[in-house]
């Protein structure tokens, strides 16, 4: 019995740090949409930031990357 | 996992990337030939293939292969010099083999039956270590113990630069944990997402939906492969920009 809820806290646990994943989210449509709504405006210097972007996405990215880390680490290593 | 219920709908996303030997057996020692090995050894000789093959010929006008190379070796090349900056272009071969190795780990792995070896965070680790201790071992070398300057952030106030210098150094010493998580996470969730998806065309009333879904998604796919190559390769750049740049960014 015991075994059975420390294994059902482990899936829980695994959920719930799947939804930081969910602020990554967030933070990806941010950074395209703002880059979106600049090179709009100006068009002429969007091509030279695209390199920027994928940084900014990536760094965005890596936070969301670690409550992914986390779950893994619930379903698997725990 | 999965429940095996009477209409014998069962879904194993994960089997797909279960690492077997070759040859036989269950043992796996660090000498054994595993799928892993093979699926490497496949994307090598792809890479040596469109490359050396390719642009055996030298023409002028490329042929369609030759293009392909030129193209990727361009793409990359103006990358580093981009990013780095003109003394990184030194490394340009490193930057090409990293971003070539991943770009046809993971396209290869998309193939039906394939196995993705940048699915396994062993493989994206060692990448990512590799680029970690390099750059540090060549910031040293390049910048002597004035390398470390890189972490007293002298544009901000004094009394908040030895809290900043502790944050920069987590942050400095997380980056081959991100680095590799993230491809690897990303290969991961892509094709255990493709495999759950198409795991639903087993009900018959759910086929032609299925077959849709699984198409669209197979697409999103091989533009992730790409991207997630890309976003390795210029992480690599920046992080390399530290070591090989005047260090004040």
């Amino acid at each position: 019995m015991e075994g059975d809820i420390a294994e059902m806290g482990k899936y829980i646990g695994a959920g719930l740090a799947a939804s930081g994943l969910g602020g990554a989210g967030i933070g990806v449509g941010n950074i395209a949409g703002n880059f979106l709504a600049g090179a709009l405006r100006n068009p002429s210097a969007a091509a030279g930031q695209t390199a920027t972007l994928f940084v900014g996405i990536a760094f965005a990215e890596a936070l969301g990357i670690f409550s992914f880390l986390i779950a893994l680490l619930l379903m698997f290593a725990v | 996992m999965a429940e095996d219920g009477a209409s014998g709908f069962v879904i194993k996303p994960m089997d797909q990337f279960i690492v077997k030997p070759l040859f036989g057996g269950d043992h796996i020692a660090w000498y054994t030939v595993t799928n892993v090995t093979l699926w490497m050894a496949i994307a090598v000789v792809v890479i040596a293939a469109v490359f050396m093959l390719g642009t055996r010929r030298r023409a002028i006008v490329p042929s369609r292969s030759q293009s392909v190379a030129e193209l990727m070796y361009g793409f990359v090349h103006n990358m580093v010099e981009e990013v780095t900056g003109h003394e990184g272009v030194k490394y340009f071969p490193y930057v090409l083999t990293l971003f070539l190795f991943i770009l046809f780990s993971n396209l290869l792995g998309l193939l039906p039956g394939s196995f993705t070896t940048t699915s396994h965070v062993a493989v994206t680790v060692v990448l990512a270590m590799m680029v970690f201790l390099g750059v540090t071992v060549l910031g040293f070398i390049k910048h002597g113990i004035g390398f470390l300057g890189m972490f007293w952030v002298t544009s901000a106030p004094l009394v908040i630069r030895p809290i900043l210098a502790v944050i920069e150094v987590i942050s400095y010493l997380v980056r081959p944990v991100s680095h590799s998580i993230r491809l690897a996470g990303n290969m991961l969730a892509g094709h255990a997402v493709i495999k759950v998806i198409a795991g639903f065309a087993t009900l018959a009333v759910a086929s032609p939906v299925v077959i849709g879904a699984v198409t669209a998604i197979y697409a999103l796919e091989v533009l992730v492969a790409c991207v997630q190559a890309y976003v390795f390769t210029i992480l690599t750049c920046v992080y390399l920009r530290d070591a090989v740049g005047d260090g004040h960014h």
